[in-house]
């Protein structure tokens, strides 16, 4: 298997995360997407790193960093999107569409 | 004496300041019965209703004014009447200058309010804003003349620098005065006119509501008069040039209520800076070319340019000058300057301020003598504008236009002496005529107040009987522009056609001889017409025509002598007169300018014969003076029928027509109306259509085609997150495909 199976993993995770991110309807779901990629991309960095030929921790630096990123982004994302559902009653995005022109 | 000549610029320039500061304090018009500014609002022809009108505002004599008017419609002509009609619709400017000829005089309530008419109530009418301005004047007169005697007799230049105005790097430019004999001489006509206008100005001015503004102007011209030929370098000449262009404006304005003259104003403006624009680039690419504007420098420098670039100097100095001094084509502006008051036109637009282009190019003689084509340019326009205007004077009915053509005419025998380089002759012309035709002017200020206003010469006539003085001071000044001998425009007159004929310009002599007859007859036309016959006027006028009062008559009587003596102090002997010794120095380097080859003056120099050529050219000089008086004694006191006959008798019909066309100064007016008034509408028009339709066409298509872009480009933003969504990963892509493709 080898890197490519990481590769392949990341990627299939990735179109999922994508996938969903354009495909379902509900606020928390897509955030859920959006921590799939994230994790997709982590994934692959790890391998990277791993399979680098001289010893390094860079690849697995960047990745912890990114989980840190990706929960404070999770955390307020999830607040805006429980502060919308307060007011608007529901989860589905097709709802909020007051922004457009 | 250099605090002397600094204080003759200084002097009038404080009197302007007094006037305008407390000027209107010291005098009391009656504000009823004098109302001329209100009442004269819109004295056209068409309407008679205002005109009525204001005959009843003027409490005095409105029977005669009726009267007047009534005759003033009855007597033109069927061939009269084309010189007015061309004229009454038009509302534009060039047009409106021309609109009164004739109409109603504008000095009418002036004229009789000399005549002793007090208001009954209120204070007694006083003047007083006219003592200051003329004292000043008159201690500027003997300062010019201390001033003119230590130059003349005592052969000095001053250089008087008062202080350093402009300093940036090597550029200097400094407020300094200049005298030499040129200006001198200059300085001689300037002061001494300028203060008999004054004076004059007391007695013609009185009643009028504008009293010390008129003195206040006076001053101010005079202040920028003496800068003109005082100063030493071209800015200062320059400065003083526009200034007198704006007294010259607001003098010919002075009775800005009334649409003729507010027009005629205007166009003497705007005809004078077209000359002006050439006068600026002119001393522009003087100064970029010298990299100096004093006169001492330019004149040493200018043998170190080019002659293309000495010939474009010349020529863009020359167009000043022919708008300042009214040379064909830019002359339209001067004879509508005679709506002004009458010793304006003395003063400005006859003896000093439209001299300025002749002593321009007479101070500039250096750079015209390295310029033959700028001489040849100069003398050609002269004697073309010489008997272009003095055969439009010989048809004219007002008596102010005769004399405003006539001083075009005159103007340009000096400008063809320039361009000969017979520049001593042309200063010479310049002073004599700047006496005899400030003279003529004052007389018929004098014949136009003590008629009543009447300027139309068709409507005088018998003046003599009761206006002694006048006539005999205005047939002086004739004899003198008709250039009958020991007068003083015979001596200068007669020395451009011997110049002109001694240097090899036959063709300029013939036509000089042909003109000084036209003068003659046209001089004497005009003195036949209003002193001699029998009142052509209505009755009630004629009851109240009186000689003017001493202020006005001494400085006619004045102005004589010089009229008489001038010729005689300066010119005797002919060509080697006083004159001519004292201007030597001035145009000794130009001395040989515009010599022809062959020429009497190219070969050996014998000196003036009277028992020889010379004499001979004095004679035919004073033989056309004499017929052309002998044709207008003929023509209009014997046979007053028969100029009527001789315009029938010319063959193939062409009298009337070429009649027509004289009286209406040969349609260049019209042309000027048409090309440029008429044209600049057209012009303006297609500008219009071009900046509504492409200028703003383009900005308003900018402006809706961000609209169109931004109307597509909102659809796009639906609000729906996926829809980002989708775009931001599509773009991913694309990205992606790029990267990989141009890796």
């Amino acid at each position: 298997m080898g890197l490519a199976g990481y590769l392949i993993v990341s990627t299939v995770l990735f179109a999922i995360g994508a996938f969903g991110f354009m495909a379902r309807r509900n606020a928390i779901l897509m955030l859920i997407c959006i921590e799939l990629m994230l994790n997709a991309v982590n994934l692959s960095l790890v391998a990277f790193n791993a399979y680098r030929p001289t010893a390094s921790v860079n690849g697995a630096i960047f990745a912890l960093m990114i989980m840190a990123v990706a929960a404070a982004e999770a955390t307020v994302g999830l607040a805006l999107i429980i502060a919308i559902i307060r007011t608007r009653q529901t989860a589905e995005v097709d709802e909020y569409h007051d922004l457009k022109e | 004496m250099e605090l002397l000549i600094a204080l003759i610029p200084a002097l009038p320039l404080i009197g302007f300041l007094f006037s305008v500061l407390v000027g209107s304090r010291l005098d009391h018009v009656p504000s009823h019965g004098h109302d001329d500014y209100d009442a004269q609002a819109h004295p056209t022809d068409t309407d008679a209703a205002d005109v009525h009108e204001s005959a009843d505002v003027a409490a005095h004599a409105p029977d005669a004014h009726d009267e007047v008017e009534e005759a003033l419609e009855s007597v033109p002509t069927e061939e009269e009447q084309a010189e007015t009609s061309p004229h009454a619709g038009h509302a534009d400017d060039l047009a409106n200058a021309q609109g009164a000829d004739g109409v109603i005089p504008e000095e009418l309530n002036n004229g009789l309010g000399q005549s002793g008419h007090v208001a009954p109530d209120g204070p007694q009418p006083r003047y007083r804003s006219w003592i200051v301005p003329t004292a000043l004047v008159g201690i500027m007169w003997l300062f010019s003349m201390v001033v003119f005697a230590n130059v003349i007799f005592g052969g000095k230049t001053f250089h008087v620098t008062v202080y350093e105005w402009i300093a940036s790097g090597d550029f200097k430019i400094e407020i300094a005065f200049f005298v030499d004999a040129l200006t001198a001489m200059l300085l001689l006509v300037v002061s001494s006119v300028g203060l008999l206008v004054h004076v004059y100005s007391i007695g013609y001015m009185n009643g009028d509501r504008g009293f010390w503004r008129f003195f206040a102007y006076l001053n101010l011209f005079m202040f920028s008069m003496l800068l003109l030929i005082l100063g030493d370098n071209y800015l200062m000449l320059y400065i003083g040039w526009e200034a007198v262009g704006l007294c010259s404006y607001a003098l010919i304005g002075f009775w800005y209520k009334k649409p003729s003259a507010a027009g005629a104003a205007k166009k003497a403006f705007v005809v004078n800076r077209i000359g002006d624009l050439g006068f600026a680039l002119g001393i522009m690419m003087i100064w970029t070319l010298l990299g100096t504007l004093n006169f001492d420098g330019v004149f040493e420098g200018i043998g170190g340019v080019s002659q293309m670039q000495v010939t474009i100097i010349a020529l863009l100095l020359f167009a000043g000058a022919v708008g300042k001094s009214a040379q064909f084509p830019l002359h339209v502006w001067l004879p509508d300057a005679m709506e002004g008051p009458t010793p304006v036109s003395a003063l400005i637009h006859a003896a000093t301020m439209v001299n300025a282009g002749v002593y321009m190019v007479a101070r500039s003689n250096p750079i015209f003598a390295h310029a033959p084509i700028a001489m040849w340019v100069v003398a050609g326009i002269g004697i073309f504008t010489a008997i272009f205007a003095a055969a439009i004077a010989l048809t004219q009915n007002d008596i102010k236009k005769v004399l405003a053509y006539s001083t075009v005419s005159q103007l340009a025998y000096m400008f063809t002496a320039l361009g000969i380089g017979a520049w001593a002759a042309a200063i010479f012309h310049l002073v004599s005529h700047g006496f005899f035709k400030g003279l003529l002017f004052m007389g018929s200020g004098s014949v136009i107040h003590g008629a009543g206003g009447e300027q139309d010469m068709r409507l005088l006539g018998g003046l003599r009987e009761k206006m002694k003085w006048t006539y005999w001071t205005m047939v002086i000044g004739s004899l003198a522009l008709a250039g009958i001998p020991i007068f003083a425009g015979f001596f200068s007159k007669d020395e451009i056609l011997g110049e002109a004929f001694n240097r090899g310009y036959l063709l300029f002599y013939l036509v000089g001889v042909v003109v000084a007859f036209m003068t003659a007859f046209y001089t004497f036309r005009m003195i036949f017409m209003t002193f001699h016959g029998r009142w052509r006027g209505p009755h009630e006028v004629w009851r109240h025509v009186h000689e003017s009062a001493a202020t006005m008559v001494a400085p006619l009587a004045i102005l004589a002598v010089p009229t008489v003596l001038v010729g005689l102090l300066f010119g005797l002997p002919p060509e080697g007169g006083l004159i001519h010794g004292w201007l030597g120095g001035v145009f000794e380097e130009s001395d040989h300018a515009g010599i022809l080859p062959g020429s009497i003056a190219a070969g050996e120099h014998h000196g003036f014969e009277l028992f020889g050529g010379g004499g001979l050219l004095l004679l035919v000089g004073a033989a056309a003076g004499v017929l052309g008086i002998l044709l207008a004694y003929r023509w209009y006191v014997q046979r007053t029928e028969e100029p009527a006959r001789f315009v029938e008798r010319i063959p193939f019909g062409l009298g009337p027509g070429m009649y027509r066309a004289s009286v209406n100064k040969y349609y260049v007016d019209d042309i000027y109306q048409l090309i440029f008034a008429r044209g600049g509408v057209i012009v303006g028009e297609l500008l219009w259509w071009f900046d509504a339709k492409v200028i703003d066409g383009a900005v308003n298509g900018t402006g809706r085609l961000a609209d169109w872009i931004g109307g597509g480009l909102r659809k796009v933003q639906t609000g729906r997150v996926e829809n980002y969504g989708l775009g931001m990963a599509a773009g991913l892509v694309l990205v992606l495909i790029a990267f990989l493709v141009w890796r």
